[in-house]
């Protein structure tokens, strides 16, 4: 099944990718207010929050360039050190940007 | 470890809050987009379509991977498929916010999913944790977000061709920096490492060994077991010595 890349078949697509999309935002919710949630589905998703983000952000500093690992190794020292969002974020795409001049 | 707030609410005030909150780091988002309609005219879309998608998707990393399919032809089932892969992290970022959301109207709830994306649910979990009811970062991060991500997307279809790389500048890093500056800044608790971990090995494992884009969601769930498993009902233990 494919549809032709005209402007109504592109149309067609797009809004078919919207609502996959706001199917995964609205699902999780939807499934969870119908499940009981004791303090085991609690821990679950506790620890899953985080996750989420690990997994994301595991393969680019594993995938990455140098450029990449040294930007979130100064965005984490940043963070840790003086917990300031736009610091810490600031400090990675300057690592990133000088070592790619310098390498 | 239970829940730290009592409640939910939703209210102008704090949906201001959330736009001013993120309006520095949307910022970033405006490049993301710029890149995402010069990608876009490069793959034959119109300037419209480009915007439409941007405008009704509003979720980057699929819509990179939509243009990869884009052609004379657009296949249907391998773009569902893979836009509800790379979203499906979504789910689970719903699941985890579900039990604050219940105490919204339903209305109210099911409306502010619809700007849910990674930075705006990070902060608002990083609002939860430190006893914040208000859900205005959520709504009011994803509307300064919305508006960025389509700005964006529209400088990028209008002036294309004027970044060529990105990566010069250190522009790629932001997504990644953005979202460890959101873990770590969330709750410390050197227990949760262990889910982290688990995580972690387990996105890499399956980079190496399932389809792409499943990462996400199999280091999600790894970690959510891992912390079900490292602490089996550690209150009840507790309960009863």
């Amino acid at each position: 099944m494919s549809l032709p890349s005209t402007l109504a078949g592109s149309a067609v697509a797009i809004l078919l990718m919207a609502l996959v999309t706001y199917l995964t935002r609205a699902g999780g919710v939807f499934v969870m207010s119908r499940l009981p949630i004791g303090p085991r589905v609690e821990r679950f998703i506790n620890a899953m929050a985080g996750s989420v983000l690990v997994a994301v952000i595991t393969p680019m500093a594993i995938q990455g360039d140098w450029g990449a690992r040294l930007a979130l190794l100064a965005t984490l020292t940043v963070m840790l050190a003086s917990h300031k969002t736009l610091a810490a974020i600031s400090a990675g795409i300057a690592t990133a940007a000088l070592w790619r001049l310098v390498a | 470890m239970s829940q730290t707030s009592p409640g939910a609410r939703l209210d102008l005030a704090g949906v201001l809050t959330g736009v001013r909150r993120m309006a520095p780091l949307s910022l970033f988002v405006v490049v993301f987009g710029l890149a995402f309609g010069v990608a876009a005219l490069s793959r034959g879309l119109s300037g419209l379509e480009a915007m439409m998608m941007s405008a009704l998707v509003f979720a980057g990393a699929s819509q990179f991977a939509a243009l990869e399919l884009w052609g004379p032809e657009i296949p249907l089932l391998p773009l569902i498929a893979t836009t509800f892969a790379i979203n499906a992290r979504h789910l689970l970022m719903g699941a985890a916010i579900q039990p604050w959301l219940a105490h919204l109207p339903p209305k109210q709830r099911y409306a502010s999913l619809v700007v849910m994306s990674d930075s705006n649910w990070a902060m608002a979990v990083a609002d939860h944790q430190r006893g914040e009811t208000n859900v205005g970062m959520l709504v009011g991060g994803g509307i300064a977000l919305w508006l960025t991500w389509l700005a964006g997307t529209l400088l990028g279809v209008l002036f294309g061709s004027g970044i060529a790389e990105p990566e010069r500048f250190g522009l790629d890093v932001i997504m990644g920096c953005f979202l460890l500056a959101m873990l770590v800044g969330g709750r410390r608790d050197l227990s949760m490492l262990v889910p982290w971990g688990a995580a972690a090995l387990a996105a890499l494992a399956a980079m190496a060994w399932l389809p792409p884009h499943s990462h996400v969601i199999v280091g999600a769930l790894a970690g959510g077991l891992a912390g079900l498993l490292v602490w089996p009902d550690r209150k009840k233990r507790e309960a009863v010595a």
